[in-house]
């Protein structure tokens, strides 16, 4: 329990310091956030042995661990990347509310990933989804932040209520909500089919698979592009966990039935939300395209079910929150900067004025598209081949084909960069040193998580 | 007096599709968020009939309930609170005007 002892004590510790701190206090307030964030990147990973809690409901072992510091770690870059959103003078005054409904959200993804009892796992997914909710609808001023914000709670109720009904059905069939002893009693019967349906539908939710993607374009847009960052990367790559973790424990007899459900999913999400990215100008609604498609990609890892798919799917999660955390700081930069919605037109000829910024930006969408020397590369080579070691070959290959798609609307950003006149660029943007070094960790990351073999055969070892 | 199973079942299940209809037929936010408490009560429902007639040695059903009321509530609370976020920006509740993010 050190993970979650360690962000709750720092869940307090911010919490009164927003309590007691007067106006000059609240100016040092980013930095002690950023410290305590570093710091409990150390706590969470002090623990790496195996246990177990609560007479099975709660368990740890390191590839958890190395899970929840991998979030730990996106919520600091994000946390980092804010500062100028935060110090802004609607937000300065409640920027405590950030960081308290920001952890609280982190505690819940906490136990999502640990949960092996349904309630437990029913506590997290709902304290990860409710302060998201206030954090989307959080600049009360400005009406796209709260329609965002009504759009996601409504669509996250529907689909917890859902999954529920889906656990409810598990629940009669085997009289256990332990994923330990349910699987014992799983048997592939139609009511059980239909609970698995709803319980992927539930989850396709929260991780913004195609036939439940409708809330993400709307949601990313109108959300804090801070916000917008963590739900793209965060919340996401903590439900992906999840559902492995579920369908590997609990509804590993009916394989081929969540087989043939992730098939479509990937297949629809991959390409349909490629599709729809082309014709997007806004950039925020871009990303959140793009985001759909990289959870396609992601769930190819969960097809085969096995340890490598896990190996490839954290290590896929690592470098997707590099790259997207890259883009979207960018973004954020931009958008301070025009004090205006950024879209695909804003960026041309950025080249002749933020040369670095147009650099980092090419290297995270490179990273995005998977070109060869940099780690998306590598991530996206071994999703594919964990799902065509398991025997999915049409699949792997209309991933592939569609790779080349994501890499047209990738790179009409770059052509916007670096080929397009304009007569009046972004001027010349000087970053904050929070900003300067949350993206040179991004780039560190872009650069060298790909040719370091260490960390996927690191990773490797942990898995289970 | 002795209710058959099934007929539990199918209250929770009848109180279920009622909630997804109202979800998706609804105009106005704060029916969509009743439609929503609607399907979360038919959950409740189902885990403590089946608590009750399928698996009466342990209280797992009765105590998901439990939470899941409590759950329902905070998650009404948050809903109400944004929609009353929106209400003071464009002054309705209704979702046809609420076309802000769509492109």
């Amino acid at each position: 329990m050190r993970p979650e002892a360690a962000l709750l004590g720092i869940y307090l510790i911010l919490f009164i310091f927003d309590l007691v701190a007067g106006e000059r206090q609240r100016k040092i307030f980013h930095p002690i956030a950023c410290v305590l964030m570093v710091a409990l990147c150390f706590m969470v990973t002090s623990n790496m042995s195996s246990f177990t809690l609560f007479g099975g409901m709660y368990e740890s072992n390191a590839m958890i661990v190395v899970m929840k510091a991998i979030l730990t770690f996106g919520s600091m870059l994000v946390v980092m990347q804010a500062k100028k959103w935060l110090h802004d003078e609607n937000t300065f005054n409640k920027q405590g509310e950030f960081y308290v409904l920001m952890l609280s959200t982190l505690v819940g993804m906490f136990f999502m990933l640990s949960a092996r009892h349904f309630l437990l796992l029913f506590l997290g997914i709902e304290l990860a989804s409710l302060p998201l909710a206030c954090l989307v609808a959080f600049d009360k001023f400005r009406h796209n932040s709260a329609e965002a914000g009504i759009k996601y709670i409504l669509t996250s109720l529907f689909s917890s209520a859902i999954m529920l009904y889906g656990i409810s059905f598990l629940y009669g069939t085997t009289g256990t909500l332990y994923f330990t002893d349910m699987v014992a009693g799983i048997n592939g019967s139609p009511i059980q089919i239909f609970a698995l349906v709803m319980f992927f539908a539930g989850l396709g939710f929260k991780i913004s698979l195609v036939p439940f993607h409708l809330w993400t374009a709307d949601s990313y847009e109108g959300a804090p592009t801070s916000v917008t960052a963590y739900m793209s990367v965060i919340s996401k790559g903590a439900a992906v966990f999840t559902l492995f973790i579920v369908l590997t424990k609990v509804f590993a007899p009916m394989m081929p039935q969540w087989q043939t459900i992730i098939y479509i999913a990937a297949i629809a999400s991959i390409t349909l939300a490629n599709l729809m990215a082309i014709k997007q100008t806004v950039l925020k609604r871009f990303m959140a395209f793009s985001s759909i498609s990289q959870a396609g990609y992601i769930i190819l890892a969960v097809i085969g079910g096995q340890a490598d798919g896990m190996t490839a799917m954290v290590y896929y999660l690592i470098v997707y929150m590099m790259a997207n955390m890259a883009v979207f700081t960018i973004i954020e930069t931009i958008e301070w900067e025009t004090r205006g919605v950024v879209e695909r037109n804003t960026f041309n000829g950025l080249y002749s004025t933020n040369p670095k910024l147009t650099l980092i930006m090419t290297l995270a969408l490179f990273s995005l598209a998977g070109i060869p020397p940099f780690a998306g590369f590598f991530s996206k080579f071994f999703v594919f081949m964990s799902a065509f070691g398991a025997g999915f070959h049409i699949l792997v290959f209309i991933a592939l084909v569609n790779t080349v798609v994501s890499l047209y609307y990738y790179l009409l950003i770059v052509k916007a960069m670096y080929m397009k006149e304009n007569e009046q660029p972004v001027a010349s943007i000087k970053c904050n040193t929070y900003t300067r070094i949350s993206l040179s960790i991004c780039v560190i990351g872009i650069l060298l998580l790909g040719i370091c073999s260490f960390v996927y055969t690191g990773i490797d070892k942990l898995s289970f | 007096m002795n209710i058959p199973v099934e007929y539990m079942l199918i209250l929770s299940a009848v109180l279920f599709f009622i909630g997804v209809f109202g979800f998706l037929t609804r105009r106005n936010l704060v029916s969509l968020l009743i439609s929503t408490e609607l399907m979360l009560n038919a959950v409740d429902i189902n885990f403590a009939v089946f608590n009750a007639y399928c698996h009466p040695s342990h209280l797992e059903g009765y105590i998901f309930s439990i939470f899941g009321i409590g759950v329902a509530a905070a998650e009404t609370a948050v809903a109400i609170a944004i929609i009353i976020n929106v209400y003071r920006n464009i002054h309705s509740i209704h979702i046809k005007r609420l076309t802000n993010l769509k492109h």
